[in-house]
């Protein structure tokens, strides 16, 4: 199978190949084959073997037009390679968790490069800057600004901030110099050099790339701190980057005699001019996006278009103005996605979403590809011992001592320390990438005569961080955890017990309220919720963010379209869902009648998709492993493995191993709202139960009468399952949903709800929430109800 | 002591007494308090200096959690219907890491934060009837709310009995703190039960 697929991989490029030299073949002699017109009858030039000059002998019935082809076909071509080759790289999950993806997809680029270098004798397809600039890195600064969990961005803007650009500073400074110093010290022998270009080579350098760092701390979840702390660096630091490259560039084309005060200054002041300016591109765009989706109510069909046209001139804008077009892409993308995903139709949201991965993903493969590619090339090779061990002994180690020592003057102000460990993987995942080789391919070979020099030294510093700290990435970071848990398996109170910390740890960080209040946070909510979203979002949009009923909306129709399924399937309400697994219902609950039904079932001869009782039963826990162990073990035993096995299977997973799914891959899992929202179906069942027998006095009654004249007030959720809009952010965009809402409702009946009661022993043991004697009918009307812990359940915290 | 007491107008020299014994085995800062007495009152919405169960009940996120009731159930000491800030602290305390260089003194009174009262605050989520046992159907609740609503009864209480089974050393077909305890040795509850910010 894997060599199959080799084959094809081998065989596309031979027959990129192989056309190259065909149709080279075919022009000896037509040196000038024209480039025919599109609108032109072309059909009756004759390409096979006729020189420029031969008449038309006759109709063409069929010709081969390469040139007429050539450029788009060929692009296409490569997309198609780079595709393929990623089905190559995934096909091995066991090698993709040891070797993170980009590592192997330079290799295949290695391979490829070499068979085109064996065809031509030359490198003919190289990352250039501009292809690189324009074309591959836009969507994947798009989606990375799109998928940005904001609140966690902002509320470590500060520290970001630090890192991006007193830490690049820092790298581009120590490693210029440092290089320089060495160079005058003879380490590299001799090259044609100066200060200024090690300056500038130590400022392309020094950035961290934001397509390695995605590419590589995929594969390991890492806390989301440290996360976005190394990624948002590596998203704000383009500021400083472009702002140092140009500088020196244009300091290393002035000469070092022109350098003056007045230079530097200016230097400096482009800085805050490229950087803001940038930004200030980007956040224009993101409010013309914005404002542009508020009204395209009737053109729904191409509403997905518009964004990524606005991304992509954000950042063009950006670069006309000669400002950050990074940072004007990320802006867009951060201050955009609320508003949008608010105002648009949903499957508009989806579509958005799925392109901008597929997008962001290709253009991510399609860049490692070429970036191996691009290696195959001796015209670039120059080999310096000195500068290139040197280079890539100071980045790791610069970097290292940089990240520390930024860290400690940080953790005198920071709320929440950040700890060694973190700073450790923080600096060992400062990776170099494809933008470092972009801006060291831009440079003019007049004015810096050691460009092939750089160009290597750039290539093997990227494979460097992008292969080999790619690779120790994974196994340091869980090194330096926690030792290894016992060798033995654990007890089921184990289990169970772990579980519960998780969730114990959980609910006690929301109530410490872990980032706690902040005074511009609030300040800024309110001017949001005040002006902004009155401006840019839809009124019907605005409207249903404020009651979020359409929450209960949704659970209402699921389970109403459920139960209406059931009920024309089977003709009668008592009754087993058999479906899916994932689904989550109602009706499971009324699983103690399953003793009458069964006869029922197991009598009816049933669709072909219905299943037998016993085997759903038997669904739950792996059957592969039932059938094996069930002869082996004894009866006991295998209720033991049941027993863990269940476990294993249905615990609900505390918050934290939700979200760390930040990930260029993977959209989200699907399992986490059913378990949330089943979470909150029962906490609020379960508490309307107890507010139920504590009005009433009563163990909880069959009737919901009460609950009736309740309907009618204002319901307010907090936004326990997050609409659709909302689902995109497992780092925990929801609590920015969440604090949203009204923030002074009266506390309506609010003294009655939480009775102290509900927190003893009394309502608990009942356990309403598996009450199977009620029957079905109060299952509908008991849906709009548990709407009613309203004012109370104000959405408003951290 | 005295800048807090200035910071904390609810207070009274009867809980600073306390607040001193809190500080005196080191386990809660006064950056911590001043910290955690923001939450508080945020928290504490109509400033009664007290909190009340459905204050607690709007943080919506601990709607999501299986066992958020119980948390929050937690907080009141039997009988009580609000919870003070001093209890408030002494029960977040419980999370922080325990000293290892302290010495262990029996004279002192057990600090909050070590493992054997994490390990009660652990039990008494089970144990809601307080009779120093979790029975079976005490087991049952927590593990009832614990998975997924696909498991069925029988499952439920074939897992319960099985923990119960591994975990009773006295064959009382309940789970004392001692077996509790027992049951959990080889867990690092430190790190388990700590959270990171109040370090």
């Amino acid at each position: 199978m894997a060599c199959r697929t080799c084959l094809w991989l081998l065989g596309t490029t031979f027959f990129t190949c192989t056309v190259r030299l065909v149709v080279e073949g075919t022009e000896v002699g037509a040196t000038q084959e024209s480039h025919p017109e599109p609108g032109v009858v072309g059909s009756n030039h004759s390409q096979a073997g006729g020189g420029h000059g031969s008449s038309i002998s006759g109709i063409q019935i069929v010709t081969f037009k390469w040139h007429h082809v050539e450029a788009p076909y060929l692009i296409a071509l490569w997309i198609l390679v780079a595709g393929v080759s990623k089905m190559v790289v995934e096909l091995n999950h066991s090698l993709t968790s040891v070797i993170p993806e980009s590592a192997l997809l330079i290799i295949i680029g290695w391979i490829l490069g070499g068979i085109i270098y064996g065809a031509d004798k030359m490198q003919t397809f190289t990352l250039t800057p501009t292809v690189f600039f324009f074309y591959l890195l836009p969507q994947v600064i798009l989606d990375a600004g799109y998928f940005m969990p904001n609140k966690l961005f902002f509320s470590n803007m500060g520290a970001i901030l630090v890192y991006a650009v007193i830490g690049t500073c820092w790298n581009a400074a120590t490693v210029g110099l440092g290089l320089w110093g060495c160079w005058l010290g003879g380490a590299m022998g001799d090259i044609d050099i100066g200060l200024l270009q090690f300056l500038l080579f130590g400022s392309l350098i020094a950035a961290v790339d934001p397509v390695a760092v995605i590419a590589v701390f995929e594969e390991v979840h890492v806390n989301e701190v440290l996360f976005i702390m190394v990624f948002g660096e590596s998203l704000l630091n383009d500021g400083v980057t472009v702002v140092l490259f140009n500088v020196f560039d244009a300091f290393v084309s002035l000469g070092g005699a022109e350098i003056d005060a007045v230079e530097i200054i200016k230097g400096i002041i482009s800085f805050f001019v490229v950087a803001f300016g940038g930004s200030l591109v980007g956040i224009i765009f993101a409010l013309l996006i914005s404002l542009l989706t508020r009204c395209t109510k009737n053109i729904q069909i191409i509403e997905p278009g518009f964004i990524f046209i606005l991304g992509y001139l954000s950042y063009l804008t950006a670069e006309m103005l000669s400002l950050s077009a990074i940072l004007s892409i990320v802006f867009c993308g951060i201050c955009c996605q609320k508003y949008i995903n608010a105002n648009m139709d949903e499957r508009s949201v989806t579509t958005v979403r799925y392109v901008m991965k597929v997008l962001a993903n290709g253009s991510e493969t399609i860049i490692f590809v070429f970036l191996g590619i691009s290696a195959i090339d001796p015209a670039v090779w120059v080999w310096n011992t000195g500068f290139i061990l040197l280079t890539l002994l100071f980045i790791f180690v610069f970097r290292f001592i940089g990240v520390f020592l930024l860290t400690w003057i940080l953790n005198k102000y920071r709320l929440v320390p950040l700890e060694f460990i973190d700073q450790v993987v923080m600096s060992y995942g400062g990776l170099r990438g494809a933008v470092a080789y972009g801006l060291v391919a831009m440079l003019d070979e007049n004015k810096f005569k050691e460009k092939n020099l750089m160009v290597s030294t750039t290539l093997i510093v990227v494979y460097f961080t992008v292969m080999l700290q790619g690779i120790t990435m994974k196994p340091l970071v869980t090194w330096l955890k926690v030792k290894r848990a016992a060798v033995t398996e654990l007890t089921l109170a184990e289990k169970i017990q772990n579980r519960t910390f998780d969730h114990m740890l959980v609910a006690i960080e929301d109530i410490s309220g872990q980032i706690g209040h902040n005074y511009m946070r609030d300040k800024w909510h309110n001017f949001e919720e005040r002006w902004l979203c009155w401006f840019l979002m839809k009124p019907s949009a605005r409207k249903s963010r404020d009651y979020i009923f359409n929450i209960f909306h949704q659970l209402n129709l699921k389970d109403a379209m459920s139960y209406v399924k059931e009920g024309e399937r089977r003709g009668s309400l008592a009754f087993v869902r058999n479906e899916t697994k994932a689904d989550v219902d109602f009706n499971k609950k009324f699983r103690a009648s399953f003793s009458e039904i069964m006869p029922d079932i197991m009598a009816d001869n049933m669709g072909p998709d219905h299943v037998p009782l016993s085997s759903i039963l038997q669904d739950i826990v792996p059957s592969v492993c039932l059938d094996m162990h069930e002869q082996d073990l004894t009866m006991r035993e295998s209720e033991d493995f049941n027993a863990h096995h269940l476990l294993q299977q249905h615990l609900y997973r505390g918050r934290k191993q939700h979200r760390h799914r930040y990930s260029r891959s993977h959209l989200e899992t699907n399992r986490d709202e059913n378990e949330v929202q089943e979470i909150f179906q029962r906490t609020m069942r379960s508490r309307l139960e107890s507010f139920k027998s504590a009005k009433m006095g009563v163990a909880p009654a069959k009737k919901i009468q009460t609950k009736h004249q309740k309907k009618d007030k204002p319901q307010k959720m907090p936004n326990g399952n997050s609409s659709d809009k909302s689902k995109n952010h497992p780092y925990g965009d929801k609590d920015f949903e969440f604090s949203e809402g009204d923030g002074g409702s009266g506390g309506e009946a609010a003294g009655d709800l939480f009775p102290m009661r509900a927190y003893r022993v009394e309502a608990g043991i009942v356990n309403p929430a598996f009450m199977a004697e009620m029957d079905p009918m109060d299952n509908m009307q008991q849906i709009p109800h548990v709407a009613l812990l309203p004012q109370t359940l104000n959405s408003f915290d951290t | 002591m005295i800048w807090c007491a200035a910071v904390l107008p609810n207070t009274n020299t009867n809980s600073m007494n306390r607040w001193f014994s809190c500080f005196l085995f080191n386990i809660v800062t006064p950056a911590h308090i001043v910290r955690l007495y923001d939450r508080f009152e945020a928290l504490d919405k109509e400033k009664t200096g007290h909190l009340r169960p459905q204050d607690f009940g709007a943080i919506n996120r601990l709607a999501m959690n299986p066992i958020g009731d119980r948390i929050i159930g937690a907080f009141f000491s039997p009988g009580q219907e609000t919870v003070d800030f001093h209890s408030f602290v002494r029960i977040l305390a419980h999370f922080r890491p325990a000293d290892k260089k302290r010495p262990k003194d029996p004279s002192m009174p057990e600090p909050v934060n070590s493992r054997t009262s994490k390990l009660k605050f652990a039990f008494q989520l089970y144990d809601q009837d307080k009779d120093g046992k979790i029975s079976r159907a005490e087991l049952l609740q927590v593990l009832r709310s614990m998975l997924e609503m696909q498991v069925t009864e029988e499952q439920l209480e074939s897992i319960a009995d099985r923990t119960i089974q591994e975990a009773d050393l006295d064959k009382d077909d309940a789970i004392s703190f001692e077996e509790f305890r027992k049951s959990l040795e080889k867990v690092n509850i430190d790190h388990k039960m700590s959270i990171r910010f109040l370090r």
